[in-house]
């Protein structure tokens, strides 16, 4: 309280005070780093969801199979590898983007959308073999849930490489412009972040439903 | 405060009822011990709040009327807007009610847990050690009410009775969708839900015939989904019984199925004699002998699900889809499942490879399945 | 061609010509009204050449403000339809007793109720709160316009989209018969087979992306762009509200997405999350889309408290009391409407324990909340209280809202909420603080920031009319429902066998006439003030006596709001600003940055309708083709890098000289 009193004192201590901003402009500082932060929470939020939803049911195998007759871990691990590689290589294309380099970047981003797409390769996979083996996501509440977070990331990663697509079109056009610059920021950090999902969909899904 | 609350409570009632005696708040004046406590309830917490809701609104009625711009003679002070003791009052103040409120809360909640077997049948008389509870299990339909009487055999539609001053133990389940199970006079509602069981312990205190009803909207037939709850003398009672047994037809599994059927103000039936186990099977979701029990699936996922072979099983836990609710003609399955082949086993009625088309899942791992095919599995039988 | 059904059926979904409700004369009256009045609507943009600007000018435009008007124009057209909702349903409920079926079928009846709750919710207070946190907030912390102004563009017509596809259940096909929450198993397709509840989700989930986006839009706003010197315990009231609610928009409507995401693949896909078959569990679809649920009251009533504490600062020409403890009340509202959700269905036998739990939670919510309503009445105190209409909701908000959060605070003890529960005590109390407290708030801020955004005063007899209509309108509509909750009378009941019901279900019937013509008193409010608004003209841009930055610049604003941006020193600082003296800068203007507009979120929010109206009517092509032309217009929007201009320091000085000699003849 006191302090507050004082602030206020002080501001009014102020004999002529400014109360315009008249010798240069107002420019806060960018808000897209914020803003796409903030869309990364309430995405975050969805994926929580739906690992509570997955939590709550992953266990109502309905007399069906469960994740020890499903999953094939040595499969997973290949395809973990993959997203943490192009997670990797999206970050030596990021460094190339800060010294300016544009066709390093664009061979980076394209080894990136490689790794991604061979993820949604192998993911399709398993999918296509559970499906087959009679374990469709209709078969279960555990497979309803286990599909749909495991899916919701896969769309997320298809989104990202279409994404990717359209940003490599963009630089390879107008270059490593400023504003280009910033999408790469922003996709970076979708990236990153879908790893960091899917290790929480590895550890949490495949590990302990194999192993615990 | 050295009143019981309860005293304020009525005197409150006392007060501030008389202006709505043209009707009958059943809410606030029940006839069975449980519903009595909640009303006062509401009651001691009405008082409570009106310490700080009476104040609050004179204040701004007053406040309203000094301080208008025409009124100079009030005091004007633009500047002062803040009062460090003023401060604590306005929020240790209703900070202490809702303390109060919180620990009658605490306490109540855990007293009148409809799960907590009663130990009064009012405010002066405990339970005594003798009497046997009155069990009853309560089934929502579509949209009815059943009550089966397992101590006596029978069962009645929209209909039930109690004798006076005993126990009533509620066992509750639904067939399909969630209904709320209410009777004002007797005590709170619980909602009814299918495959599941919620509970409620009550006890009638006076005798009459008083409205029970689903709370909780069940589609269109849920405006007359409702019953009449007799409470009877003892005399009474065994009267009702007899006459049930009497009259009554019989409830098996073939007449529950019908009945179970949707459809809307059904007279009142009794049954005489009720199929042994109808109550678990209807709460277990195998009324229908093709249907696994949910108990059976329960066991099976606990150890560890049926394994690779299972999918035979699907139809035998497949209850809501085969209800088929929609207006005539119309499609009442998920797209992707109507252009399969609906009447296939597979999920959800899709057609199911036999077994020996289904590749494993090839190299990677260790080999799939833990043995046991589960698709000879019937009802009632584990086969493992 | 014609006669074959698969080809049918590829084209039309399950879209017959039986789906266009001609049998039910009510629908058919009402589309023709509406038709009618459609058609005037676009004759009368055709007369005035007016297609042009409402493109160029409205549509594509980008300006917050423009765009917050939008929203308030969105939730007057749908408080209309809700309120016709609300009032068939207290006729059908006035006389269908005794056998008497009424005029509602269930079927109708159902519907009816379910379209009130959403729309009242999604469609009418939310575009209400929004659009007057978008209008009022840049101003107030001395912005330019947004953070992300193209995406606030896309936002409104999101929800605009969602809002159209609600409406377009009343002529094509119909609505959910669930309850405004679609609960399953009931919302299930093995229950609910038909396109209802599809519309219902689809509706929800585009206008739900519009609401998510929105609220990112506005924290950024608030936390990046406000002007100099305004620190966080400097921002006005009003400024602090909304960021507490955009950060619940945006840490529980997610929650929403996901929760109808999984109930649609329930219903499309056949998966087992909420049914009761295979392993699903339906309980849980009702504590998820509760713990978006309460959070949602909040993000509703917050806004309003903040608009009460401007009002009543502003009209008893005084500073807040406790703007600091209003500050961290709002905070502890905002973090505790998280762990409350479980108190709206204690009767689903929780345990003792957990079910005290979270009726105590609850009750911690009105400590801040009471705090509140103190301090308000102690800035009243000492003050010179002028009665304008703001102040006359707020204070009628005051007394009416206390009684809803007692009723509340009851319904908060899990024994005497099993006794309430659905009753219409329940519907009496939401009601009690949803008109007492939003509705009344959206009120009071139209009425105060009207001249803002227009320049001229709102009519005040009207005004005062349309208030007491309202104000002895709720009471006579919602009393009866306390007593009739009491009388164990539960709701969504659409016929009654108890005669003896029957008066109090009158006199609510007749409290909904009297708000009906507080509704009209408001529309006859805003003609009247259009008639004469040379009259009311505001020319100061300050009309009364305002004390924060919104008040500052001119009404209606130029499109940059300042053309210097303030500097703030105290938290009333367009009080502060008047009180030390500052002089407003006459000239050194230079050319201002702006975003340009654009028509893309229009033509995305228009393929979004595209896109649900072939989900819902399993129109397969028309889905698929929508959805690749969402993505195709995102991507192309990309490729445009062409997104801002200048402002010439010409068009600013001739636009600031004008309000110079404007103001020079005020005095």
């Amino acid at each position: 309280m006191i302090s507050k009193t004082r602030t206020h004192q002080a501001a009014l201590a102020t004999e002529n005070p400014e109360f315009y901003l008249t010798d240069k402009d107002h420019h806060p500082e960018g808000s897209t780093m914020l803003g796409f932060w903030l869309y990364l929470m309430s995405d975050c939020l969805i994926f929580a969801t739906l690992f509570a939803v997955y939590g709550v049911l992953g266990r109502n195998y309905a007399a069906g199979p469960s994740p020890a007759d499903l999953f094939d871990l040595p499969l997973v691990a290949v395809n973990t590898a993959m997203l943490l590689f192009s997670s990797i290589t999206y970050g030596f294309a990021m460094l190339w983007m800060a010294r300016g380099a544009k066709l390093q970047t664009l061979s980076w981003l394209a080894v990136t959308g490689v790794f991604g797409a061979i993820f949604l390769a192998l993911e399709l996979y398993e999918f296509s073999h559970l499906i087959h083996a009679g374990a469709g996501p209709q078969r279960s509440a555990f497979l309803s849930s286990f599909f749909t977070l495991v899916g919701t990331h896969g769309l997320h990663v298809t989104f990202g490489i279409v994404w990717l697509i359209t940003l490599m079109v963009q630089v390879s056009k107008y270059g490593l412009t400023q504003e280009n610059q910033r999408r790469l920021m922003c996709l970076s950090m979708f990236w990153h972040f879908l790893d960091v999902v899917w290790i929480g969909v590895f550890s949490f899904v495949y590990l302990m439903g194999v192993l615990g | 405060m050295s009143m019981h609350p309860k005293i304020v409570g009525r005197l409150f009632a006392f007060l501030v009822l008389p202006l709505l005696s043209g009707c009958n708040m059943v809410v606030m004046s029940p006839s069975g011990d449980i519903a009595r406590q909640q009303a006062d309830l509401i009651l001691v917490s009405t008082a409570l709040m009106l310490i700080i809701i009476v104040p609050v609104i004179f204040l701004t009625l007053f406040f309203a009327w000094k301080y208008r711009q025409s009124n100079t003679e009030a005091p004007y002070d633009p500047e002062w807007s803040h009062s460090t003791r003023l401060e604590v009052v306005i929020w240790s103040a209703p900070l202490a009610i809702i303390i109060a409120l919180g620990a009658i809360t605490w306490m109540s909640t855990h007293k009148l847990d409809p799960y907590r077997p009663l130990d009064r049948i009012d405010a002066e008389r405990p339970v005594a050690a003798d009497v046997k509870p009155l069990t009853v299990e309560v089934v929502a339909l579509d949209w009815k009410w059943l009550f089966i009487y397992p101590d006596y055999g029978i069962a009645s539609l929209n209909e039930m009775a109690a004798p006076l001053d005993v126990p009533i133990n509620f066992k509750i389940t639904a067939s399909s969708v969630m209904n709320s199970f209410y009777i004002p006079a007797l005590a709170g509602q619980i909602y009814a839900m299918a495959g599941m069981e919620t509970k409620l312990h009550a006890v009638i205190n006076r005798t009459g015939e008083y409205e029970g009803f689903s709370a909780n909207f069940s589609g269109s037939g849920f405006s007359h989904m409702r019953f009449k709850f007799h409470g009877l003398d003892p005399a009474g009672f065994d009267a009702w019984v007899a006459s049930v047994r009497q009259k009554g037809s019989s409830l098996t599994r073939a007449a529950y199925q019908e009945l179970e059927l949707p459809s809307e103000k059904e007279p009142v039936r009794h049954y005489s004699t009720v199929d042994s186990g109808l109550y678990d099977a209807i709460l277990n979701m195998c009324v229908d002998p093709s249907k696994m029990c949910m108990k059976e699936m329960a066991m099976i996922d606990a150890r560890g699900g049926g394994g690779l072979d299972s999918a035979n099983i699907v139809f035998q836990l497949t209850y809501d889809r085969e209800r088929n609710w929609g207006s005539i003609g119309r499609q009442s399955r998920p797209f992707l499942l109507a252009q399969c082949t609906p009447e296939g086993a597979g999920p959800g009625g899709s057609e199911v490879l036999p077994p020996q088309s289904r590749s494993p899942f090839p190299s990677f791992g260790p080999s799939y399945g833990k043995g046991g095919d589960l698709s000879q599995v019937s009802s009632g039988t584990v086969l493992r | 061609m014609f006669s074959n059904p698969d080809l049918m059926k590829f084209i039309f979904g399950r879209l017959t010509l039986e789906s266009l409700p001609f049998h039910e004369p009510i629908l058919v009256v009402t589309f023709i009204g509406v038709m009618i009045g459609a058609i005037a609507v676009l004759g009368l943009i055709t007369y005035y050449r007016f297609w042009g600007p409402l493109w160029r000018d409205w549509i594509t435009s980008v300006d917050h403000k423009k765009i917050g008007i939008m929203y308030v124009i969105l939730a007057i057209i749908m408080l209309v339809r809700g309120f016709s909702d609300a009032i068939m349903m207290r006729i059908q409920q006035a006389i269908a007793f005794g056998g008497h079926e009424g005029y509602l079928p269930p079927h109708h009846y159902d519907q009816i109720f379910t379209a009130h709750g959403v729309i009242m919710i999604f469609f009418v207070a939310m575009p209400f709160v929004t659009g007057l946190m978008n209008f009022v907030v840049p101003l107030q912390i001395g912005a330019r316009d947004v953070a992300f102004p193209f995406l606030n563009n896309f936002s409104f017509w999101m929800t605009v989209a969602g809002a159209v596809i609600v409406m377009m259940s009343l002529f094509i096909g119909e609505f959910a018969k669930t309850g405004w929450l679609a609960y399953p198993p009931l919302s299930g397709i093995a229950y609910s087979p038909d396109v209802g509840v599809d519309y219902y989700i689809w509706g929800l989930q585009v206008a739900g992306i519009g609401t998510t986006l929105s609220g990112i839009n506005l924290i950024a706003t608030i936390v990046k762009m406000r002007a100099p010197g305004m620190t966080f315990m400097k921002m006005p009231i009003f400024t602090w509200t909304a960021l507490a609610t955009n950060i619940l928009i945006v840490a529980s409507f997610p929650v929403l997405t996901a929760v109808l995401a999984l109930l649609s693949l329930d219903r499309y896909l056949g998966m087992n999350f909420f049914t009761n078959d295979l392993g699903g569990n339906p309980m849980m679809y009702v504590n998820l889309i509760w713990i978006w649920g309460h959070p949602e009251v909040y993000i509703l009533v917050l806004p309003a408290f903040g608009i009460f504490s401007e009002v009543v600062s502003t009209f008893s020409s005084k500073r807040l009391f406790g703007y600091t403890s209003m500050v961290y009340a709002t905070c502890v509202i905002m973090i505790l409407s998280y762990i409350v959700w479980l108190h709206h269905f204690f009767t689903m036998g929780s345990g003792a324990s957990v079910n005290a739990f979270f009726g105590i939670t609850t009750m911690i919510i009105s400590i801040p909340t009471g705090a509140k309503l103190f301090n308000w009445l102690f800035t009243m105190y000492r003050g010179r209280i002028r009665y304008e209409v703001p102040m006359l909701w707020t204070v009628g908000f005051m007394v009416t809202f206390t009684i809803g959060g007692m009723t509340g605070v009851m319904l908060a003890i899990p024994p005497a909420d099993f006794v309430l529960h659905n009753s219409l005590f329940l519907i009496a109390h939401f009601h009690n603080v949803i008109i007492g407290g939003v509705v009344f708030g959206v009120f009071a801020g139209i009425n105060y920031w009207f001249p803002k955004a227009f320049g001229f005063k709102l009519d005040s007899f009207w005004g005062k009319v349309s208030f007491w209509f309202w104000q002895i309108g709720f009471f006579f509509a919602f009393m009866p429902l306390y007593v009739l909750g009491l009388m164990g009378v539960t709701r969504r009941m659409s016929q009654f066998d108890d005669p003896s019901l029957q008066i109090w279900f009158s006199i609510a019937a007749f409290g909904a006439g009297l708000i009906a013509l507080g509704i009209a008193a408001f529309f006859v409010q805003i003609f009247v003030s259009i008639r004469n608004r040379e009259a009311l003209r505001d020319l100061t841009g300050d009309p009364w006596d305002g004390r924060t930055l919104e008040w500052a610049t001119s009404s209606p604003p130029p499109e940059y709001n300042f053309a210097f941006t303030p500097i703030v020193h105290d938290h009333d600082s367009w009080y502060d600003m008047k009180k030390r003296g500052h002089t407003r800068p006459l000239g050194g203007f230079r050319p201002i940055h702006m975003p340009r507009n654009t028509g893309a979120g229009f033509i995305l929010a228009m393929i979004a309708i595209g896109f649900a109206f072939g989900m819902i009517w399993h129109i397969w092509w028309l889905a698929i083709i929508s959805f690749v032309a969402m993505i195709a217009v995102a991507i192309g929007h990309t490729f445009n890098y062409n997104r801002d201009f200048y402002i010439p320091a010409e068009t600013v000085t001739a636009t600031e000289n004008a309000r110079t000699r404007l103001l020079a003849g005020q005095s």
